[in-house]
């Protein structure tokens, strides 16, 4: 693994793009910018191809003689069943305006890094196979043989993409890049030269239906810790209950919240809130079975992405419940929000989301029939059916990283907002130009939340970190809330980086610490066992 | 797959140099990561760090999550990192023959 340099070293980024032509420039694999190669065993599990021992830094990839035909062959396929990937081939106009929105080349100054220029490593392949006009004029019309530096450059970038879609934002045209980087790893597993960061991850889930690998029984271990640690912090017991046939809901959340810090903090927050709904109405059961929300399937292939997701209405309709709601995840979103339904739907055997508590129809939900709990808690607090002391989070000054998926994949902006004002007092927004529809990818989205590749993860999230850097210098801002798994796992590296003072959580771990459940002691800390400034002394003032 | 040879032992490893699988493992590998890790002796509370993540392990057939780590063995986060500079994963797993974890981590 490569060291990566000091944060004063890695901020000299140099956006001068080198003298020659880009097709003329060679692509060089830079130590920490890139990820290991799939293990045999993890592609032999889902049947993927091409299994072998491997590594990108070889000269030899082990590929089949015919690997030019298999890509050339699958381009075809593709441009046939995705109107979208033949139409963002021949559209872009080349304006610029995605250029400086990426933050892999904020962070990198890598022109290759330009979305109009990664897409383009894609598009003169098109042209020369697949446009009347690249065939004949070739170069002068932007077109380029494929070659095996042609593939490995792909491979590079396309891997240096974390299909945040800020690019996409800006684009006249609405190309949507991220499609472009899909289809791009789709033709690069024909020849399976996955990263061994999403393929492990892809292997584990078809196996024991999360990405970590958790078995049943450590999976309710796990939960049964969080019971415990709640006990010791709230003096009360919580009951979740496991693969319940009857229950009303499915509860599904990434694996990272039941594994990870600081998400584990969130999985408690989840518990406790349901805990505190029992005796309203709330029937809800987790699932050993549909133990995930992510879906690095998604991060492979449509193929992938469908077989992985399948779990989840295949548990709902084996429990028998009648709606499903899912834990803050974010690329999970944009699968739930826009794949789901066609993937895997319809759900017929589901009802229309109804919150049991308030009543309130989830009417946007009809379609997939999947809540997002921040929906769900948000409307909780707006029919006041919750008791919650936001002065249990003021040793905290929040402010909220807009996870890409749930922002830009289903314009999921202000629920998370309204629960965090409402049960912090202190919040600070980042600047407008880095949050909502614009926000900062965490740099380690799509998978690309490897160890191997630090240096670009460091690099790609120098923005989001630098408008953090601003809220914590200008308001003291010390705590960074998000809903995404990744941006969970990702988040806190970032910050020990570049703004070392800044700790990570999730929305419903602020939740937890607010949440006056019934029958429990006196809080002298938060969740993570942190002592409450202030809260240890008042009883002493009240004799 | 790169391969390790340390006192008439081959051990096969990954990138990262875990070793490829539990059943591999055995005193020989300790020591070798010892010395890779640059870790000057091995005390008995290396031992009680390693003890807990092998018998975690054949139960669950994962690493514990660090909070439980941390909670069995009574060392704080900060101790574990004195006792393996590389941290509870890329430190104490590896020396403990357990695989690296993958996904949202």
């Amino acid at each position: 693994m490569a060291d990566v340099p000091k944060p004063e070293e890695l901020a000299k980024i140099d956006h001068t793009p080198p003298e020659t032509p880009w097709m003329e420039t060679p692509t060089v694999f830079k130590d920490g910018m890139w990820c290991y190669g799939a293990k045999p065993q993890n592609l032999e599990a889902v049947g993927m191809p091409n299994p072998r021992e491997w590594s990108p830094k070889d000269e030899d990839w082990k590929l089949p003689d015919d690997w030019k035909e298999i890509v050339l062959d699958g381009m075809k396929d593709r441009l046939g069943r995705f109107r979208s990937f033949k139409l963002f081939m021949d559209i872009c106009v080349r304006c610029g305006a995605c250029a400086d929105k990426c933050h892999y080349f904020i962070g990198s100054g890598d022109p290759k890094n330009m979305p109009v220029l990664r897409a383009e490593l894609l598009r003169s392949v098109y042209r020369k196979n697949f446009t009347l006009g690249g065939k004949l004029f070739k170069k002068v019309a932007g077109a380029r043989d494929l070659t095996m530096d042609v593939f490995k450059e792909w491979w590079y970038y396309f891997f240096q993409c974390s299909e945040c879609r800020r690019c996409s934002v800006f684009c006249p045209y609405g190309i949507d890049t991220a499609e472009i980087t899909m289809m791009g790893r789709e033709l690069i597993n024909l020849l399976g030269c996955n990263i061994d960061w999403i393929q492990a991850p892809v292997a584990n889930c078809y196996r024991t239906g999360n990405h970590l690998g958790i078995q049943p029984h450590a999976y309710v271990s796990m939960i049964e810790f969080f019971c415990d640690e709640i006990e010791d912090v709230t003096g009360v017991r919580v009951n979740p209950t496991f693969n319940r046939k009857g229950a009303e809901i499915l509860f599904i959340t990434p694996s990272g919240d039941v594994f990870a810090d600081p998400g584990t903090y969130t999985a408690m927050g989840y518990l406790m809130l349901f805990h505190y709904l029992e005796s309203m109405g709330l029937d809800i059961t987790w699932s050993t079975y549909a133990s995930e929300g992510g879906n690095f399937g998604f991060f492979t292939s449509h193929e992938m992405a469908k077989r992985l997701n399948a779990k989840m209405y295949a548990e709902a309709k084996r429990l028998g419940v009648k709606w499903i709601l899912g834990g803050e995840c974010g690329h999970m979103w944009r699968v739930v929000h826009q794949y789901m339904d066609t993937f895997n739907g319809p759900p017929d055997f589901l009802e229309e989301p109804v919150s049991p508590i308030t009543g309130t129809k989830f009417e946007h939900a009809k379609s997939t029939k999947m809540v997002h709990i921040c929906e769900f808690t948000a409307d909780l607090i707006r029919h006041n059916k919750l008791k919650l002391d936001p002065s249990r989070n003021d040793n905290l000054v929040v402010t909220y990283h807009d996870s890409c998926n749930p922002s830009r994949g289903m314009g999921f902006f202000e629920e998370p907002r309204y629960i965090i004002k409402n049960v912090c007092n202190n919040f600070y927004e980042m600047p407008s130009n880095t949050i909502r529809e614009e926000t900062f990818c965490c740099g380690s989205g799509a998978g690309l939340n490897a160890g191997e590749n630090l240096e670009l993860r460091m690099r790609g999230g120098f923005p989001r970190a630098n408008a953090v850097k601003h809220v914590h210098e200008k308001h003291g801002v010390n705590m960074l809330a998000c809903i995404c798994a990744i941006d969970r796992a990702a988040l806190p590296t970032l910050m020990d980086y570049w703004v070392p003072d800044v700790e990570v959580t999730g929305v419903h771990e602020l939740v937890g610490n607010a949440l006056i459940l019934d029958g429990e002691k006196k809080r002298t800390t938060d969740l993570r066992g942190e002592p409450l400034p202030g809260m240890e002394d008042i009883e002493d003032e009240d004799l | 797959m790169p391969t390790v040879e340390y006192k008439g032992k081959t051990f096969n490893v990954d990138e990262d140099g875990f070793i490829d699988s539990f059943d591999n493992w055995c005193p020989e590998w300790v020591e070798y990561v010892k010395e890779s890790e640059g870790i000057q002796e091995l005390t008995e509370e290396h031992w009680k760090v390693i003890h807990m993540l092998q018998d975690y392990y054949k139960k669950h057939g994962i690493a514990p999550m660090v909070r439980i780590l941390t909670k069995v063995t009574g060392f704080k986060l900060k101790k574990i990192y004195e006792l393996f500079p590389s941290g509870p994963g890329k430190g104490a797993c590896k020396m403990a023959g357990l695989p690296k974890p993958t996904g949202c981590v």
